[in-house]
């Protein structure tokens, strides 16, 4: 374990830790940031050291969970996968994540390959020509571009954090702000994060990004707050075609498990040595 | 709140979250301060380790430079970081396994080194001041002697050691610091356009020359506000020594360049498209033209004809110049490039910095200044000058 903390403060807590910002705090956090240098008294030592004492702990404490007993996993049937996006929608719902074309725990790639073309078109759902489709940031829709055109091949990849066995991310990090968690999780806990974004930049699937709200970093959780409490991912809850799969690799009947047992499947950018732990089926060599 | 300064326009297909440059200007500043300070502590251990008398007019000088660029160079990570406040937990509660978190480390001994090894060097020049001066300046040298007035020859033998033993520690510790900078970028794997064994090496022999222009610049600045005449012995030591590791510094990073190329993994082709458009003018131009082919043609040039005088100050001048301007832009080429080239290996960003706000053009101006400013009142009140040298 590199490093524990309540998962209260860390995923759940991220809603509510951004939504009671008041204007005063932001204000307070600007000035701070202003004077970022003179802050680094003995004071502010002190109050770190304490912070980290505060967050310190064996294991988090959730009611009625225990993080040794289970190994969460992913499967993604991209030959199932239909583009509605509603994945992408419930998941900004779900974890507040920032409503622009900009932030995203979990997207959607759409690939075309034209007739008598070697290489596919790519576009996921935060390309402008889609989000003049829908008319706005918020809402998440593929335009039909393709229309008079002839495809020749076409299918869609859902991305989100890989949540990897060994992540570039959790080595990378100065304070141990991002940490893996004995039931295969990769979260972050913004009130360790420095926002220095070097986990942005060693992270090879652009999962990561900042959240200028909380002046961290952020990226998708498996929805943790859910998973501990016996429910799915808000995007695999949602999905309308099963494309998603999600469970207990240690329950030899759960989706995942299944899905694994059934499928051969393939995992992204494997020569990272990362490790990722979402499996996808259906998906061919431009998809990196 | 703060809104979100910039989106990274783009073209070919990039990942969503790639759309905002996570590291801006401010990591550029931040290896080109820090490259400064090796540089000039190199020059100042060219005399002070291995006794070249011909850069004793520069030694302290350089010693002073790199001190006052030292202090500067946690400033543009100050400003970048979301949680300034939260800066010291690296040190405090540091995760071993990131290349970042000995950063503070190393910065802080060489700081504390660089402090150490310019109060023994100031010593004799504090406690003449200490015992000369009256009021507040006397009181402020009288604390810096540290209780301490002895300047009998054993005490200055024991200093001279002291002065070896620092420098000799500091070679490594300035290049350490240095060469780990081009490690945070170098080993990442997640971008082809900064993973490279190479990167730490590059790092290195760009700061040092960067450092030697760098005094170039302000020794020649120096002699002219004092209306002294220039060393051109020392000069001509400089530009030898500029020319020889600009060499090393063209050659690495023309091979580092050129194993990309010919290695021509997944990606290469909009690496090569990258390149070949928008790197005309920063690169091609900028750092290789005009930063580097020129200054080493012209440093050739002089020191074939064996130039002296005039020439040879002002052809100096202007190679230095150059190659401060060269090193910069590699900074940037390398920091905003590999951002530039999305992760996908099939698209290309497009920085557009900021004009004015905590990470803009204007700050990082203001950080390039700021250590002159800083060398302006140290060298007021410790003249590392050597007609100003105390000599018991």
């Amino acid at each position: 374990m590199t490093g524990s903390a309540k998962v209260s403060d860390t995923d759940s807590g991220s809603q509510d830790s951004v939504q009671e910002l008041s204007q005063e705090q932001l204000q307070r956090r600007s000035v701070l940031r202003f004077f970022g240098a003179a802050a680094l008294g003995c004071g502010t030592a002190a109050a770190a050291v304490g912070s980290q004492a505060a967050t310190a702990g064996d294991k988090p404490e959730i009611p009625g969970y225990d993080w040794n007993q289970h190994h969460w996993g992913y499967g993604i049937d991209a030959t199932r996968c239909i583009g509605c996006l509603r994945c992408v929608e419930a998941c900004k719902i779900e974890n507040n994540v920032q409503q622009d074309a900009h932030h995203f725990r979990t997207w959607v790639e759409r690939y075309v390959y034209l007739e008598g073309e070697d290489r596919p078109h790519i576009d996921s759902q935060a390309d402008p020509v889609n989000i003049a489709a829908s008319g706005s940031e918020k809402e998440y829709r593929f335009a039909n571009r393709y229309k008079d055109t002839k495809v020749d091949k076409a299918f869609f990849v859902p991305k989100l954090c890989n949540h990897c066995t060994h992540p570039a991310c959790v080595q990378v990090c100065p304070v141990g702000a991002t940490y893996k968690t004995e039931d295969g999780v990769v979260l972050i806990d913004h009130k360790m994060c420095i926002g220095c974004q070097y986990c942005v930049q060693a992270c090879p699937y652009g999962a990561r990004f900042f959240d200028d709200r909380l002046q961290a970093t952020n990226k998708c959780t498996w929805c943790y707050h859910r998973i501990t409490k016996g429910l799915l991912p808000a995007c695999v809850e949602v999905c309308p075609v099963s494309a998603r799969v999600f469970g207990d690799r240690k329950d030899k009947e759960s989706p995942i498990s299944k899905f694994l047992h059934d499928n051969r499947t393939l995992v992204l950018r494997p020569e990272s040595g990362n490790a990722p732990n979402c499996y996808y089926v259906g998906i061919d060599k431009e998809v990196s | 709140m703060e809104t979100l300064s910039q989106f990274a326009p783009y073209i070919g297909y990039v990942y969503p979250n790639e759309t905002v440059i996570p590291w801006t200007v401010m990591i550029v500043i931040y290896p080109y301060i820090t490259g400064l300070v090796a540089g000039a502590f190199t020059m100042s251990s060219l005399y002070q380790v291995f006794g070249m008398k011909r850069f004793k007019p520069v030694a302290h000088l350089a010693m002073i430079t790199s001190l006052c660029c030292m202090l500067v160079v946690p400033l543009p990570l100050l400003l970048h970081l979301g949680h300034p406040e939260r800066a010291a937990n690296p040190m405090i509660t540091p995760h071993t396994t990131s290349a970042f978190a000995v950063f503070g480390y190393i910065a802080s001994f060489y700081l504390v080194l660089l402090l150490l090894e310019n109060w023994f060097v100031f010593r004799p020049y504090i406690i003449q001041q200490a015992q000369q001066r009256k009021g507040l300046m006397g009181r402020f040298f009288r604390i810096l002697t540290l209780g301490s007035y002895d300047l009998s020859p054993k005490a200055m033998e024991h200093d001279r050691k002291w002065i070896f033993a620092l420098a000799v520690t500091g070679i490594p510790g300035a290049h350490g610091l240095h060469g780990y900078v081009g490690f945070v970028f170098g080993s990442l794997k997640s971008r082809e356009w900064w993973s490279s064994d190479l990167m730490p090496v590059i790092f290195l022999f760009s700061a040092i020359i960067s450092g030697i222009a760098l005094l170039v610049v302000v020794y020649v600045i120096s002699c002219r506000l004092r209306k002294v005449p220039v060393d051109l012995e020392c000069l001509k030591g400089m530009s030898f020594a500029l020319w020889g590791f600009m060499m090393f510094a063209l050659l690495l990073e023309g091979v580092e360049f050129a194993s990309m190329m010919y290695r021509a993994r997944e990606g290469i082709e909009v690496i090569r498209q990258y390149v070949d458009g928008p790197l005309t003018v920063p690169f091609w131009i900028m750092q290789i033209g005009i930063g580097s082919v020129i200054p080493l043609c012209l440093l050739t040039f002089m020191a074939w004809r064996g130039t002296r005088g005039t020439a040879l100050y002002n052809g100096l001048v202007v190679s230095s110049l150059l190659v401060l301007m060269a090193v910069l832009m590699m900074r940037w080429n390398v920091v905003i490039g590999g951002q530039e080239i999305a992760k996908t290996g099939k698209g290309l960003l497009t920085y557009h910095a900021e004009i004015f706000g905590r990470e803009s053009m204007t700050t990082a101006a203001a950080l390039l200044v700021l250590p002159f400013l800083l060398l302006w009142g140290a060298v007021r009140l410790f003249p590392p000058w050597v007609e100003t040298e105390v000599h018991p």
